[in-house]
């Protein structure tokens, strides 16, 4: 065993340690910080290595790399982090990528079946986990159209095209030389990965971003294969399946299969949306609505409180007002959770992180499923900039397109306030049954307006 | 390339894959998001393989190639972790009011 070699065994170690010690928030900064001493450790070994003869590239691309690092890690506001995890993505994945080209671009005369066929599925995956990233960081961001770019046989267009690639790996395998094939290949790969997003609405991006760090993942491991470099084997399969896994957790909490995803077939459900839509329901109760002053009187009698925060809430920057707000209530004596749906941000966890932000402890943050149970002895439940997770609708309206979705049970807390800009439907375009609820109420306003206000006027008033 | 395709790589890529999803399945919600943005930066380990390649200097095509690549990794690597670590410092208990709740 070389010294390299124990190198690479110690950093895959150090990894696994780190990611075992994400199970907790008590040890996880520890844990990372021996994940970082191990990729340390293996990037001082690799440099060390006997086949290095030139290290100007390496160098320079350490230098760049590490400055542009920089301003998207130090500086980029919480609320954008889903963007910049899904920009990471692609960045991993070109790597793989561009790995692979120039693995065959120099032994394609003399690359074997085996060797041949891992290169093309690396370029392959790697290319269209780097194209479909840009796609979900553009979405994301909002630089392209959130909605689902559809058209007429667009299922049948990506299904040929993947089989065509699938196609082109299995005659290059045993055709290695043929160059052209090899570019063709690459370039639908890259169209693939646009193809494959472009049908799916920003509502859904938790899911494709988790299942492209999957597939990062498996470039990764592809990749380990392709140089016989096995940390990077186990490095990948650890991510391969920490994406999948999310991408499943995700998909439940949007009770969505499975195979509904990685065949990218969203663009059914989203045309079933709109034919659900117009004048669904006549309810015979008109949604009541609340002063400021109002909702301070039903705080005064209050023992226990619920805050149901969604992406709104924070897109608006209203966390620390609500925070804010929490802080007197906790003061009075009101306890105080929040309920955080699988799906109430951007990414997988995205609403936790958030919270953090404005200095909500993660103690006081619960999961759907632990909070749920709690909704009936709860006085009030205060949702904010949360609404489709909040839906009775999906318990049994079978022709509503969210109908079978994991909701927080708020419409069986006590009381409902509901902090909202408009009666404008959300998200997914569908309307929300809680607002005609007999037992809700809803307090218009922007909501850091709002939250600020009560915050204030819950001070005065006490 | 370093040799042939050795099977017991595939071995060590299903058992890490295992290994992957009993750990991750006892990370709590809370903390996926750092969950993501660790694993991007571990999965920058594909770094090293850049740094092989950049370093044999083979010709001008291969080592902008892996140029770009040692970039792109570096970015993960660097980036990946500076960022866990700002979202992770965020957790915190909560101090204040625990005598209260007793």
């Amino acid at each position: 065993m070389t010294l390299l070699q124990f190198c690479y065994l110690f950093s895959a170690v150090l990894f696994i340690l780190g990611v075992r010690a994400l199970s907790s928030p008590e040890t996880a900064r520890r844990g990372m910080n021996l994940a970082a001493f191990g990729m340390l450790v293996a990037i001082i070994g690799t440099l060390f290595g006997k086949h290095i003869v030139s290290y100007s590239w390496i160098i320079a691309g350490l230098i760049v790399g590490t400055l542009l690092s920089l301003p998207i890690s130090l500086w980029i506001p919480m609320t954008k982090i889903p963007q910049r995890i899904a920009f990471s993505h692609a960045g991993g994945a070109l790597a793989a990528c561009l790995i692979g080209v120039a693995e065959y671009y120099r032994y394609r005369y003399s690359l074997d079946s085996a060797h041949m066929g891992v290169i093309a599925v690396e370029v392959m995956l790697g290319a269209l986990t780097f194209t479909g990233s840009l796609v979900v960081a553009g979405k994301l961001h909002g630089v392209l159209p959130g909605h689902p770019i559809t058209y007429k046989g667009q299922n049948t267009v990506n299904i040929s095209l993947f089989f065509a690639m699938v196609a082109i790996v299995l005659y290059l395998m045993f055709n290695p030389e043929m160059n052209a094939l090899f570019y063709i290949l690459l370039s639908c790969a890259f169209l693939f990965g646009l193809f494959l997003v472009a049908p799916i609405g920003a509502a859904d991006m938790p899911v494709v971003i988790a299942l492209f760090n999957s597939y990062g993942g498996l470039t990764g491991a592809i990749m380990g294969f392709m140089l016989g470099n096995r940390i990077q084997i186990i490095t990948g399969a650890l991510d391969g399946a920490s994406g999948f896994i999310l991408s499943i957790l995700m998909c439940k909490a949007m009770n969505r299969s499975m195979t509904n995803v990685l065949f990218g077939a969203f663009g059914k459900i989203q045309e079933d949306k709109s034919e659900n839509q117009p004048g669904r329901k006549q309810d015979a109760h008109e949604p009541k609505s609340l002063s400021i002053e109002e909702t301070l009187e039903f705080f005064e009698h209050i023992k226990s409180v619920i805050i149901v925060p969604g992406y709104g809430m924070a897109a608006s920057q209203a966390h620390h007002a609500l925070r804010e707000l929490a802080d007197k209530l906790k003061a009075k004596g009101v306890s105080v959770k929040y309920a955080i749906h699988p799906v109430a941000g951007r990414m997988p966890g995205h609403m936790n992180v958030l919270l953090a932000e404005a200095n909500v402890p993660y103690t006081d943050l619960f999961d759907m499923d632990e909070i749920n149970p709690e909704f009936q002895h709860t006085d009030l439940a205060l949702v904010v900039g949360a609404n489709d997770v909040t839906n009775p609708a999906a318990r049994y309206v079978k022709s509503s397109p969210i109908y079978g979705m994991p909701i927080l049970d708020v419409d069986k807390a006590k009381k409902v306030i509901i902090c909202k800009r408009s009666l404008a439907p959300g998200f997914s375009g569908i309307e929300n049954e809680l607002y005609t609820n007999n037992h809700a109420w809803l307090l218009f306003g922007d909501a850091k307006d709002t939250l600020t206000k009560l915050a204030y006027g819950f001070k005065r008033g006490w | 390339m370093a040799g042939g395709i050795d099977i017991s790589d595939f071995y060590i890529f299903i058992l890490a894959g295992f290994l992957g999803y009993q750990l991750i399945s006892r990370i709590p919600p809370l903390l996926h998001t750092p969950l993501m943005s660790a694993t991007n930066a571990i999965s920058g380990i594909s770094l090293i393989g850049s740094i092989a390649i950049a370093g044999e200097n083979y010709d001008l095509v291969t080592n902008i190639l892996a140029f770009i690549a040692v970039v792109c990794s570096t970015i993960n690597v660097v980036g990946g972790f500076l960022i866990t670590d700002k979202i992770l410092k965020m957790f915190k208990r909560d101090t204040h009011s625990k005598g209260m709740k007793s």
